[in-house]
């Protein structure tokens, strides 16, 4: 096991290869004293796959260009979910137990849409998080933090006609690992969606406005398109929360797909 | 495309998703004792040629026939009706094992299993397609196969390694990388 670098090398990397644009609009294409070239970031706004400062992704990456190709039926089609796959209590992640879980309290909710603005009607989304603590019920996570007897930190909801969710739960808390010396990830929820075609298939983390960790993290700045990390972090909305109960949290989803989404059949869509 | 709806970029996975995301019968999208089942399985490696204990592999597919299932009931299967969507996380061996029905050509081109792994390390999932060793002949007509070398195009073909059984190892990375599709 090499020894773990600090967090000044590991910045140093992340800013190496963050994505800057020139005056012109054009990402810059200057090459960094880290020794690899600095790529365009994605004009899709997803993270790159090759990113060494997220250590795990070194041996995990396709260094082909990924072939592009033009989606048959198959990639333009989505399994189906509906209420008799998710019981409609599985979206309040703190009535699984006989009491209620350590921790703040919230409601996390928001549309799924696709790249035009047009609802993920009845479609899936899953969630799962650490505890309040920081702790996972996952048998190798290995962090000396407490378990909550009243807390699982999984949750399934089905999107309503107009691509919305809500969910109930508690606010996960910041836990260590182990990429490099004394670095922790910024409280997240992670997130599992299906769209309309499974070219929308989407996994990824919902983050909480103001986390000082977010400049210190691999995996959220494996994003390196500043403007499209900032869509990963969800939006306090003080209307919303509820008095007496819980704060609230609004995270909208754009699910792009493939660019032929839009000869889909009206079916699909509302 | 409008400013206000861009792509939700996509975060890795993680490794703490086993109390999550697989669910019983995920894996089985057809009873074993179905006439028509097959295994279809393989290893999911990472570049260093080591097998990945912590993926999430996912399948969606026609039916035997060629028909794009619309069926729900993925979650919580009725033992009955093939919803075309599995779900399996690979063994501490890196394994991953599905029970399905070989899907029946569409419109008369190269039937495939499409398949999408998930892992710690990949910080956006990985798309590719399972093709099938005993259609030659649609195989050798098939857009995507006759476009690639013979090597790579090798990394798309489950291989026929039993009775009722077709093999298909993922490579992310390495000499037998896999073959991945960008649909965007």
């Amino acid at each position: 096991m090499p020894e773990l670098e600090p967090q000044s090398v590991l910045s140093a990397e992340i800013a190496a290869l963050d994505g800057t644009k020139s005056e012109s609009g054009h990402p810059l294409r200057d090459t960094p004293q880290s020794g690899h070239p600095l790529r365009d970031y994605p004009q899709s706004g997803h993270p790159l796959r090759d990113y060494p400062p997220y250590r795990s992704s070194v041996l995990r990456h396709p260094t082909h260009e990924l072939v592009r190709l033009d989606p048959e039926e198959v990639e333009r089609t989505s399994p189906a979910f509906g209420h008799t796959d998710v019981n409609i209590l599985e979206s309040d992640l703190t009535i699984q137990h006989a009491g209620e879980p350590i921790g703040e309290r919230i409601t996390v909710f928001g549309r799924v849409t696709d790249g035009d603005g047009r609802p993920v009607r009845n479609q899936l989304i899953e969630v799962w998080q650490a505890n309040a603590a920081g702790r996972y019920v996952h048998k190798r996570d290995q962090h000396p933090a407490p378990l909550d007897p009243n807390f699982t930190g999984v949750g399934r909801v089905i999107t309503g006609d107009d691509g919305s969710y809500r969910l109930t739960t508690i606010k996960p808390g910041p836990y260590p690992w182990k990429n490099h010396l004394n670095a922790w990830r910024p409280a997240h929820i992670h997130f599992s969606l299906f769209g309309t075609e499974f070219t929308q298939r989407l996994i990824t983390q919902m983050y909480f406005p103001g986390d000082p960790l977010f400049a210190l993290d691999p995996i959220y700045q494996s994003v390196t398109d500043p403007a499209a990390r900032a869509r990963l972090i969800s939006e306090y909305v003080h209307e919303e929360s509820t008095p007496e109960f819980s704060l609230a949290y609004r995270w909208n989803i754009v699910l792009t797909g493939s660019k032929s989404t839009w000869m889909e059949g009206e079916h699909d869509h509302d | 495309m409008t400013e206000q709806f861009q792509q939700t970029p996509s975060q890795t996975i993680g490794p703490f998703f086993a109390f999550a995301l697989p669910y019983e019968g995920g894996a089985e999208l057809v009873p074993g004792h179905n006439p028509l089942a097959i295994r279809l399985h393989g290893v999911v490696f990472d570049g260093a040629g080591i097998p990945i204990p912590d993926a999430i592999v996912e399948i969606w597919q026609a039916d035997a026939r060629g028909i794009i299932p619309e069926a729900r009931g993925s979650l919580a299967r009725d033992r009955y009706t093939f919803t075309g969507f599995g779900r399996d996380a690979t063994t501490l061996g890196g394994a991953y094992n599905f029970t399905t029905v070989k899907p029946g050509p569409i419109d008369g081109r190269a039937p495939y299993v499409l398949v999408t792994i998930f892992a710690r390390g990949l910080t956006h999932h990985l798309t590719t397609r399972a093709y099938f060793d005993d259609e030659v002949d649609l195989n050798s007509a098939d857009a995507l196969l006759s476009g690639l070398s013979d090597d790579r195009r090798a990394t798309l073909v489950a291989v026929s390694d039993a009775a009722g059984s077709y093999r298909f190892d993922i490579h992310l990375q390495g000499d037998l990388e896999t073959v991945f599709l960008d649909f965007s």
